[in-house]
């Protein structure tokens, strides 16, 4: 049989359009992800790509002041999540005396659902090992070390053959292309605490300590690791250094809004059609980002809100889609920017439940050091299971905003100060959930188990027999053409049926 | 080891530029499996194993394998990019073993691009 017979008659061949003209790739500007595509098992390709150019300009043609100038220039603030200006971070090391200086790299990655990071390190490792070079030239440090969260072993696994690949050509070692500048670099892994992604307290691990903060001043760039001056910054904003030292801060800046430049990856997750990794120019609203390149919600569910900045950051609800992407413009709807993890959220989600999520994973992370988070979050949990499980009281809203403005103002780090959050944005956004949970003993969003019934409404039921061929107990009594009928006394409340009704009909 | 010069440095970047064009190196075809973690979990390395597999058995040596990673849109994984000389790339998505033998066959080694499984075209 030949080709042509193989192919049934008058069969039209699919249109496949070009991937420019597909919104999600479409409405990307790559600097970070620039180089997706190559072997990042294979040096040369990197180079290929205009790999260690940077790198070369800065050690041979640039002083660490022209370097830190183009930094500031740029504008780049650090993509970690607190968005400092990154030259001036790397300003106050050049200007901290000291023979012994150190560049770190904060490839922890602790936020739930986000891996803008791990994408980098494992598409594009040598983008980043070329930025902690330019930046230890800016700096005049000799010694680097990057803190890998163990549970990234394909990162470690190539950021080690780059490292051992970079240490071949003379590009990490002594005296970089002949130019007498030192600078090598290892990987210290973590070892699955959260709080180890904050600067001190990931200082203190490398110094084989328990990972716990101290109070600042003295900040890293003038007291850092064992004491030294210390630029630590994340691994995305690593990434973008090249390209800036190539093009020049003002290609940069040209990027982006008034004060935030450039663009910034996100991690695309939740209940959007389009799951993935995307780069945008700042400025790019959430709308855009959801809808456009997202793809919107599927299965013909509604937006609800979406969750920015993980276990520190807010949620937005619809009202305020058209925000600009920038520092400024989301810290306005009470979220923040935060690492880049963005988690969309469809008309079932239970906005309560989901805050409890984020507390429950930072009463877990919390190191314990300092009484206000430590008891604080402890206590916060407590009360948000209670509204959960259908035991709310009147008084229990009134104490979460109290503890909350307590977590925030004593806590010593960024894990306490901004532990609280996810529960006063939903408290600002949804508060007719918390007192549905609580006064009338209802979730909205269908998602609390303990307030739901598991019963089927006869109105709305459409007979298709979905949660039937789904029950994994069993639960389910349905015929063709007559509407289902839950068995109460087998049913295990796992929610698989409430999830997979296609008209919203289980209560 | 070696300690490269900025002159070198820019005669590997050359090399390396010029053996990226099919046209100028020994394959006719490369195939990039985009291998994140993603990917990974999705069951790409099943579709790397099935392609390797059939690179074996068709006994052809021009035919280049790329293990990359994430290329982003992680909802379709896992992804294959399939790009024979002289012609546009396809972006392939949502492949598993038995769609990448299909792919194979049909478009690395007769042309014929599998338009089922095609997300986009690459310029």
């Amino acid at each position: 049989m030949t080709e042509n017979e193989s192919k049934p008659e008058g069969k039209e061949k699919k249109v496949i359009p070009y991937l420019d003209e597909i919104p999600f790739f479409s409405h990307q500007r790559l600097i970070v992800l620039r180089n997706k595509g190559i072997d990042p098992e294979d040096i040369d390709e990197y180079i290929a790509k205009d790999g260690y150019q940077a790198a070369a300009k800065a050690i041979l043609e640039m002083t660490p002041e022209q370097i830190i100038y183009e930094i500031k220039t740029s504008g780049l603030r650090g993509r970690g999540g607190a968005g400092f200006p990154t030259g001036q971070k790397w300003e106050f090391a050049n200007r901290s005396e000291g023979e012994i200086k150190y560049v770190l790299c904060n490839a922890d990655e602790g936020d739930p659902g986000a891996f803008m990071d791990r994408s980098v390190l494992e598409a594009d490792p040598h983008s980043v090992l070329e930025g902690m070079i330019i930046a230890a030239k800016a700096i005049d440090a000799h010694q680097g070390y990057i803190y890998c969260r163990a549970e990234y072993p394909l990162a470690i696994k190539r950021l080690n053959i780059a490292i051992s690949q970079a240490r071949e050509y003379g590009l990490l070692g002594k005296d970089i292309f002949g130019s007498g500048f030192d600078f090598d670099l290892e990987i210290y892994q973590g070892a699955g605490a959260f709080v180890c992604g904050e600067e001190t307290a990931l200082m203190r691990s490398i110094e084989g300590m328990r990972g716990m903060p101290r109070p600042r001043p003295p900040f890293p760039a003038q007291q850092g690791l064992w004491k030294k001056p210390t630029v630590l910054n994340n691994v995305e904003t690593y990434a973008n250094v090249a390209q800036i030292i190539l093009n020049g801060g003002e290609w940069y800046a040209s990027i982006g809004t008034e004060t935030s430049k450039g663009t910034k990856v996100f991690a695309l997750v939740g209940t959007v059609k389009n799951i993935g990794l995307v780069e945008v120019p700042m400025g790019t609203t959430l709308r855009t980002l959801i809808f456009d390149i997202g793809g919107g919600i599927p299965k013909r569910k509604k937006f609800k809100a979406v969750q920015l900045g993980g276990p520190s950051g807010g949620c937005v609800p619809e009202a305020f889609l058209d925000t600009p992407i920038d520092y400024e413009s989301i810290a306005k709807v009470g979220a923040i920017m935060g690492s880049g993890g963005v988690i969309v959220m469809d008309n079932q989600t239970c906005m309560v439940d989901m805050a409890r999520f984020f507390m429950d994973f930072i009463q877990d992370e919390s190191c314990g050091k300092c009484t206000p988070c430590r008891e604080g979050t402890k206590r916060m949990l407590e009360i948000l299971e209670k509204i959960t499980n259908g035991e709310g009281e009147s008084s229990d809203i009134e104490l979460l905003e109290e503890l909350s403005e307590m977590v925030q103002d004593g806590a010593l780090c960024g894990l306490g100060q901004t532990g609280p959050n996810p529960v006063l944005s939903t408290l600002r956004y949804f508060r007719d959930e918390y007192d549905a949970h609580v006064y009338e003993k209802k979730c909205p969003g269908k998602r609390c188990p303990a307030l739901l019934k598991f019963e089927v409404d006869l109105d709305s039921c459409t007979k298709c027999g979905i949660c039937f061929k789904r029950c994994p107990a069993d639960a389910i009594e349905w015929k063709k053409k007559e509407p289902a009928y839950i068995d109460k006394s087998k049913c295990i409340k796992c929610m698989t049926c409430i999830s997979s009704c296609p008209s919203d009909a289980i209560f | 080891m070696r300690k490269l010069t900025p002159n070198e440095l820019k005669k590997i970047k050359e090399k390396a530029v010029k053996e990226s064009d099919l046209n100028e190196s020994a394959y006719t075809a490369k195939v990039t499996v985009h291998l994140g973690t993603c990917g990974i979990a999705a069951g790409g390395e099943e579709v790397l194993r099935a392609l390797n597999e059939e690179i074996e058995k068709s006994k052809r040596d021009n035919i280049k394998v790329v293990i990359s990673a994430c290329m982003g849109m992680c909802s379709s994984e896992p992804n294959v990019t399939v790009k024979r000389m002289g012609e546009d790339s396809i972006l392939y998505h949502n492949i598993d073993e038995e769609k990448m033998r299909q792919i194979f066959q049909g478009h690395i080694l007769n042309g014929e691009i599998q338009s089922d499984y095609a997300l986009a075209k690459i310029r």
